[in-house]
């Protein structure tokens, strides 16, 4: 019979046997123990599953897996991804990358994933800071930023990831944070039922290069009055009180009492109003904003590429070798 | 004995002289549909049954300003009744639509041969866009041709008086009425163009009508012998029994990419950044869909490579096709094709460089950067197609090397071989040796990652396999896949990685040597010298110098056998079309042997009066000295 029931995988079948090597308190290790729990919870097969990634300290995340896994080259997870998904549109592919990994070396790829809409889960996570070359700053830090390499400040603005992905055509960005694992599991699960690329910034502390950047936006103490999590459908309420509301004037965010909230929308036609909500990361006296940021649908890429070979294929029959060498004009020399 | 040409005969009233071979240029401003006069009459001829061979030339620019010189676009063909192999020195006939036309090409032109002008692009200001100071046609540049004066754009607009095309459009029909015209001189057919070009524009009968016309009064010119005295024919080409077509280099080579990764039974994933001139490889796939062929069109060179080993650890064939620059940019992609040890293949048409060099003139200076330019020791196989005839053959090995040693290829083909056609002697599909990949969908008890076959190939395990769950990745790696510092382990998996890739030369056949297995010199060629190289030593030895050829399309690692062979020659002639990169080659490989380089980059490939000359030169030196 086949109904025999199969034990249910727990978080420890979707450890690998490696030791895992991520500096003592770094926040990757709440990541992986969440993603773990997640796939357990999920009831995912570790046989279907591949963990893809670039270059960095999160990039070492396959290894840890008890899944497939590929580490690839630095920035090119997006681009190894896309054929992955495209050979085996079956798998289920999420790829592990970093603020530097994703949006420096490898914008360019996570443009084009983003666009093009693959059925992948990105999981960015984002400490403002290279970490594995010790502590220069990163595409996200923001200006003044005085590390190694820039001894008077950085000069160059940084990116904000979720005002990239909706640039790029992202169809489903969210946030979180390493050691909020209650909301980073509400993510991860409604990342993984979106169909499309869902693109999840994870503030990560890195306590060695960058731990004040944490300190002062999400860590436990001060995250109630400095972040607001927005669900859809919600009202954008924040605050150790729940007293503090959001609501848009034009083209502006501002800060209003709780009852005069706007309610939030990710999925409006327009992706301005998470591009205003993401701005808000500017303005010190603002919340940053977490939850999920947007979340629409459109075609997936792997589905379309490989729908036109099916169509190919029924529209002018199975391609038979012979019909494509002895095509055109044959002739016979006897 | 020289094979008779256009110009030696004084054609007075005979009706029809036959030839051997004749070499025609067609140049034009690449507005002109040169490309597609060329391709129309090398289609005809090869319909006709003459064994033939062209050269394209286009501009890199798109559409240089009219009727300058940079935007001339050429289209050489060599048709003939005997077995050729290169589409000729120099011109018999020169079809030159505009004063640029002619002052590009005319210096190639054979002595005492033929030119045909377009007189009405010849004004003033054409004279000035071509910066020419007088007119070519009566400033002497000319002695010395027979020289045809046709008013094209004049005989168009009289042909099609009745068309209801716009004048510009009446224009653009000029190629066509050119094309009659040498139809009419060298005896071909009008049916095959006549149909290609209602299948062309179907739809548009006006055009098919206006083209139609201009071909048949181009044609009707030369039949009522206005223009010349006389009319010739090429006949039949004696080739091999077979069943033929004419092949284009890039498409010979993307059917190769499918027939390989069905022999293989894998699905084809072909990923590919846009790049002459490579794209036509990929263009060619995207219509090859219901073959199972996935394409995708990368947002850049990296990205494409990355995702055809993306393709690959999911278990289909990746591919991945460009040119020199983009070569460059995959490098470190390579590299970890090469640590993971994925099958790949990767296909390089080169071109003139370095940097972004000349893109539509050939070179093959992308030789030693293929085999070694890397960072670290990162081996990998090179595999070297020779003419478009041959491309399908060699394409379907290098994905065979790739599958079964677990290894990215690099297969290098050049833009002569690209954009040149010949026919194809069609292969017997049924004598395809299939080398179907097994997956490794088990643990046996000693299982590893990279554990070793024979070959030194590791397994291939398909992510979907359960209980097979494995990561990799670029950092060096024990045998069981985890990450390993070892020193030791490094050691052992460089050698074993290099091993493997020499393994490779167990599987290839030692070339075999045109001519006397021993003498005084060796030709050594590789790529698309081969034509050349073989009508030049053909000639050699016909007199009476003691000349023999060998030709590689397996660059690395090198055959077995080659320094038996290099060992019964005085010397060994490696004429390349970049800066002895061969010769470096094979004086670290085989250094026991005297090698002479002989080399050319000016963006064209060997002239056949070179490298005999090249040859003479060193008979003559080593019997001085």
């Amino acid at each position: 019979m086949t109904d025999i029931a199969q034990p249910a995988l727990t978080k420890k079948d979707f450890a690998s046997d490696q030791e895992v090597r991520w500096c003592p308190g770094c926040g990757d290790y709440a990541i992986l123990n969440a993603l773990q729990k997640h796939m357990a919870e999920s009831g995912a097969d570790p046989a279907k599953t591949v963990f893809v990634s670039g270059i960095g300290c999160s990039s070492r995340f396959p290894y840890y897996m008890n899944t497939y896994g590929f580490h690839t080259i630095h920035g090119r997870a997006p681009a190894v991804a896309t054929g992955v998904k495209v050979a085996n549109p079956d798998l289920d592919v999420w790829i592990v990358t970093g603020d530097g990994d994703s949006l420096s070396i490898g914008g360019n790829h996570l443009a084009h994933i983003l666009r093009r809409n693959l059925d992948v889960n990105i999981l960015m996570f984002n400490n403002e800071i290279y970490g594995l070359t010790k502590g220069q700053y990163s595409p996200t830090s923001p200006v003044g930023t005085k590390k190694k390499s820039t001894p008077m400040g950085s000069v160059d603005r940084p990116f904000e990831p979720a005002q990239f992905a909706v640039g790029s055509q992202a169809t489903f960005v969210a946030r979180t944070i390493d050691q909020d694992m209650k909301h980073m599991s509400k993510i991860l699960k409604a990342a993984a039922a979106h169909k499309g690329t869902s693109f999840i910034e994870i503030l990560q502390n890195c306590v060695i290069f960058n731990k004040d950047f944490y300190a002062t936006t999400v860590e436990k103490k001060v995250r109630p009055d400095r972040t607001v999590d927005l669900t859809a459908g919600e009202p954008m309420i924040y605050g150790a009180d729940r007293d503090k509301g959001l609501r848009f004037n034009g083209f502006t965010v501002e800060r209003c009492a709780a009852e005069e909230a706007d309610v939030w929308h990710p999925d409006t036609p327009s992706h301005a109003p998470t591009v205003l909500i993401a701005g808000m990361r500017d303005d010190p006296e603002m919340p940053v904003p977490v939850g999920i940021l947007r979340a629409v649908e459109a075609p997936v890429y792997e589905t379309g590429v490989n729908a036109q070979v099916e169509d190919a294929i029924a529209t002018k029959g199975a391609g038979d070798l012979k019909e494509l060498v002895y095509d055109g004009e044959i002739w016979t020399v006897d | 004995m020289t094979p008779p040409t256009a110009q030696d005969t004084s054609a007075g009233e005979l009706p029809l002289q036959q030839l051997d071979r004749v070499v025609i240029r067609f140049a034009g401003d690449s507005g002109d549909g040169m490309q597609v006069t060329g391709n129309q009459f090398t289609r005809t001829s090869a319909l006709f049954g003459n064994d033939l061979a062209t050269l394209p030339d286009f501009p890199a620019e798109i559409r240089a300003p009219v009727g300058t010189r940079p935007g001339v676009s050429g289209f050489q063909l060599q048709f003939s009744s005997s077995d050729i192999h290169t589409p000729g020195d120099q011109p018999d006939v020169l079809v030159a639509m505009n004063p640029a036309a002619l002052m590009v090409n005319v210096n190639a032109l054979k002595k005492g041969g033929i030119v045909i002008v377009n007189t009405d692009a010849f004004k003033a200001t054409d004279l000035k866009k071509a910066k020419c100071d007088t007119n070519p046609l009566e400033d002497g540049t000319l002695d010395g041709f027979r020289v045809i004066e046709v008013g094209i754009n004049s005989r168009v607009s009289e042909a099609l008086a009745d068309s209801p095309l716009s004048n510009k459009d009446k224009q653009r029909c000029k190629n066509f009425y050119t094309l009659g015209l040498m139809y009419w001189v060298y005896s071909r057919p009008l049916e095959p163009t006549l149909e290609w070009l209602e299948e062309k524009f179907k739809g548009k009968d006006d055009l098919i009508a206006a083209n139609q016309t201009a071909l048949k009064a181009g044609y009707n010119a030369g039949d009522i012998r206005e223009l010349f005295q006389g009319q010739y024919e090429v006949p039949k080409a004696t080739l091999q029994s077979g069943t033929y077509r004419n092949v284009m280099g890039n498409q010979a080579l993307a059917i190769g990419l499918v027939a390989g990764a069905k022999l293989a039974g894998l699905k084809p994933v072909y990923c590919s950044y846009p790049i002459t001139p490579a794209s036509s490889v990929l263009e060619f796939l995207a219509g090859y869909k219901n073959h199972g062929v996935v394409t995708i069109q990368s947002e850049d060179e990296i990205a494409a490579i990355c995702s055809a080993i993306g393709a690959s650890f999911a278990g289909s064939l990746g591919m991945t096709g460009t040119s020199g620059p983009g070569m460059a940019l995959k490098g470190e992609a390579m590299g970890l094709a090469i640590s993971t040890e994925l099958p790949l293949v990767i296909v390089d048409v080169q071109r003139a460089g370095p940097s972004t060099g000349m893109p539509t003139k050939v070179e093959q200076s992308d030789l030693l950067s293929s085999i070694f330019g890397r960072n670290g020791d990162a081996p990998m196989p090179v595999v070297a197609i020779s003419k478009p005839s041959d491309a399908f053959e060699l394409t379907i090995d290098a994905c065979r090397i790739a599958v079964q040693y677990m290894t990215p290829v690099i297969l290098l083909s050049d833009n002569f071989i690209a954009n040149g056609a010949e026919p194809w002697s069609l292969p017997d599909l049924d004598s395809l040796e299939p080398f179907p990949v097994e997956f490794t969908a088990e643990k046996g008890e000693d299982f590893q990652s990279f554990g070793r076959d024979e070959k030194l190939a590791r397994p291939w395990v398909k992510p979907g396999t359960p209980g097979m769950e494995f990561r990799i990745g670029g950092l060096e790696k024990a045998p069981s896949s985890n990450i390993s510092y070892d020193p030791d382990n490094h050691q052992a998996m460089t050698d074993i990685r290099h091993q493997k890739v020499r393994n490779v030369a167990d599987s290839i056949p030692t070339p075999e040597v045109d001519g006397a297995d021993s003498g005084d010199l060796l030709v050594l060629g590789w790529g698309s010298t081969v034509g050349i190289l073989r009508q030049a030593v053909d000639n050699a030895r016909a007199k009476g110098q003691s000349v023999s050829r060998i030709h590689l399309t397996h660059v690395w690692p090198l055959p077995h056998g080659l320094d038996e062979i290099f060992s019964r020659f005085k010397s060994v002639i490696v004429p390349e079309m970049n800066v002895a990169q061969m010769t470096y080659l094979l004086r670290g490989e085989l250094p026991d042997h005297d090698y002479i380089p002989f080399n050319k980059v000016t963006g064209q490939p060997f002239l056949v009066a070179e490298v005999e000359a090249e040859i003479k030169r060193v008979l003559d030196e080593r019997a001085g000295a």
